[in-house]
């Protein structure tokens, strides 16, 4: 502890060349360019690297699982390797008490300068009792965490908005970090986040010591900031009105918009499209399958994932607000027709009425 | 009989019916809807369809062209451009009528669509009956909206607030224009764009509904009113039996 990144390379033996290259990927990973190159180095140089713990509570571990899959693995490897990483359960060495003991020693020793990184969400129900590590729940421990830290990152929609486990009708109270501390927190939606999303805002923060731009809903703007659907490679037959209509159709094979299959992308933000998943391979969209829109709240509520609009509570799965306002419209014009008959059936009396109230005012 | 705005009709003059009355009814012509006020409902009337049938084209596309390329063709970029420009045409001809509201005669005046008064909740009853139960109208019925009219309307207005405050919501991360830009709070608040979206769409079915029954109402109170209600929002009069002591 206590050493630079660029110090503590060295102890492992990696050359200066090395170092740099590092740097560069990691401005790249991070957007900040050619010419944030230099105050990369410089920070990686000269700034100690700040300790990092990672929690896991109600989650799945596919927001790891993704991290150590990024595309750029000299990132990954010197992050995971260089960073003073002292507390991840997936992935840490110690165990029992000596586990414990690194968490608290972290948080002693680091007061107001580690960093953490929280995957999962914490249940509030019943007391917390629904997750809970080390005979503490996962709320007393992320307050006790989230105290002293200098940044709290929430990784995958479980920690931003609570994904799953928050899907109605949420039976543990799963809720996302940032209701749950009163300290800024960045949130890496998705289901899981892309790994290279991860690596430019750990990036971030340690070469800035800062928490990046951040938009309304607490997403770094840099890669949340447009929707899937705005640099979709299929967005020109979205234009030109041209949909695939099943899965297994000829506008399927010819790669039309899936918009019809009730692809999420136009209500979703993220960097899919752009960044794409496993080292640039692809993304759902390009394989052929619809958005389902997994980094945005409620997305496991706001289904069927292959039709366009939510089912309209209160009406059955298949019963789109489409088929409830369509009947509500066809009653309307029954009702209007039937008034209109009863109209003309009492035209005669009423005309009759008025008449003789004119002929009496006469 | 030297005002110009008394006529004379004679009622009752067709075949089968009693008797006509010995002396013509006479009726006084009002001036009610101002021409602001009439083109105000114009263009609300075409922008509100334009924006009907391309907001259900965008919910529920169809592929009416075929193109081997996406780029020989724009169609659903069309239907998209005229949604959002009847939007803002909508809006801004809703901000012209507000402020009608307040500068316009008294039948365009923001208290018409307001039951505050005896008279016009005592009316609200009456009309109900009229139009449910096809009673006749006991009470005087207001020259311009009659008083359920009115508040049926004000409603109306909260659904056109409603569907621009979303739809601005909706449009503002394809803009930077401070308009749109001034409702992105409303995407958090209803749990994303997905849901954003979903209460935009539905409440389309509300204006679907409202046309419906709108344009029937204009028609029936035309008839049983007997004072020219649909053609007074093409030419802006209305007309009133005269009053007469003796």
């Amino acid at each position: 502890m206590g050493n630079s990144i660029w110090e503590s390379m060295q102890q492992k033996g990696y050359s200066r060349r090395d170092f740099l290259q590092f740097c560069a990927a990691a401005a790249t990973v991070a957007g900040f360019g050619q010419t944030g190159v230099a105050q990369v180095v410089s920070a990686f140089e000269k700034k100690e690297k700040p300790a990092v713990v990672w929690m896991h509570f109600q989650e799945c571990t596919c927001c790891s699982e993704s991290f150590i899959r990024a595309s750029h693995p000299i990132v990954v490897d010197a992050l995971l390797d260089v960073l003073d990483l002292n507390y991840t359960e997936t992935l840490m060495a110690a165990s029992g008490f000596q586990a414990e003991k690194c968490l608290t020693d972290t948080i002693a020793n680091n007061k107001g300068k580690y960093i953490v990184l929280v995957e999962g969400a914490v249940p509030t129900g019943n007391d917390g009792v629904y997750c809970m590590i080390g005979g503490k729940t996962a709320e007393s421990i992320l307050q006790t965490v989230a105290k002293d830290a200098a940044a709290i990152v929430a990784w995958g929609s479980c920690a931003s908005n609570g994904c799953v486990q928050a899907a109605k009708p949420n039976p543990t109270g799963a809720t996302p970090i940032y209701k749950l501390v009163d300290k800024p927190v960045i949130n890496v939606p998705g289901c899981p986040p892309i790994a290279d999303v991860m690596m430019g805002v750990v990036t971030h923060l340690l070469v800035l010591g800062q928490i990046p731009a951040l938009d309304s809903q607490g997403r770094p703007k840099e890669f949340y900031g447009r929707r899937v659907h705005d640099t979709c490679y299929r967005r020109p037959n979205y234009d030109a009105g041209l949909f695939v209509e099943s899965f297994d159709d000829e506008n399927a094979r010819k790669g039309y918009c899936l918009y019809k299959m009730g692809c999420r992308g136009p209500v979703t933000y993220n960097a899919c499209s752009v960044v794409k998943w496993n080292e640039g391979t692809s993304y759902p969209i390009q394989s052929g399958h619809g958005c389902i829109g997994c980094s945005e709240a409620g997305f496991w509520d706001n289904g069927p994932f292959y039709q366009h609009l939510a089912s309209f509570p209160g009406f059955g799965v298949e019963s789109t607000a489409d088929t409830v306002g369509a009947v509500v419209g066809v009653a309307t014009l029954a009702g209007v027709a039937a008034h209109a008959v009863v109209t003309n059936i009492r035209k005669r009396p009423v005309i009759a009425e008025v008449h003789t109230e004119d002929q009496k005012e006469s | 009989m030297s005002d110009p705005n008394i006529g004379s009709a004679v009622i009752g003059a067709g075949s089968g019916l009693p008797a006509a009355p010995e002396r013509p009814v006479e009726y006084r012509r009002i001036y009610v809807w101002e021409l602001p006020v009439r083109v105000y409902h114009w263009i609300n009337a075409v922008a509100l369809v334009a924006l009907l049938i391309t907001g259900y084209l965008i919910g529920a596309p169809m592929s009416p062209f075929y193109a081997a390329e996406a780029y020989q063709q724009y169609w659903f970029g069309w239907v998209r451009f005229i949604h959002f420009v009847a939007a803002f045409v909508y809006v801004f001809n809703f901000l012209a009528r507000l402020y009608w509201g307040f500068v316009g005669n008294k039948y365009s005046h923001w208290n018409a669509f307001f039951p505050l008064k005896k008279a016009q909740q005592v009316e609200i009853v009456d009309v109900i009956k009229a139009d449910v139960l096809e009673t006749q109208l006991h009470g005087p019925i207001s020259t311009g909206h009659n008083a359920l009219a009115g508040v049926i309307y004000f409603g109306t207005f909260l659904a056109f607030v409603f569907q621009s405050i979303t739809g601005f919501a909706l449009y503002s991360s394809m803009s930077n224009s401070w308009l749109p830009r001034m409702f992105t709070w409303i995407v958090p608040l209803m749990g994303g764009e997905f849901g954003v979206r979903f209460w935009h769409h539905t409440f389309m079915w509300f204006f679907v509904t409202f046309i419906i029954i709108h344009i029937y109402l204009a028609f029936y109170h035309d008839y049983i009113e007997g004072r020219g209600t649909v053609s007074s929002i093409i030419g802006g009069w209305k007309f009133e039996r005269e009053k007469r002591d003796k």
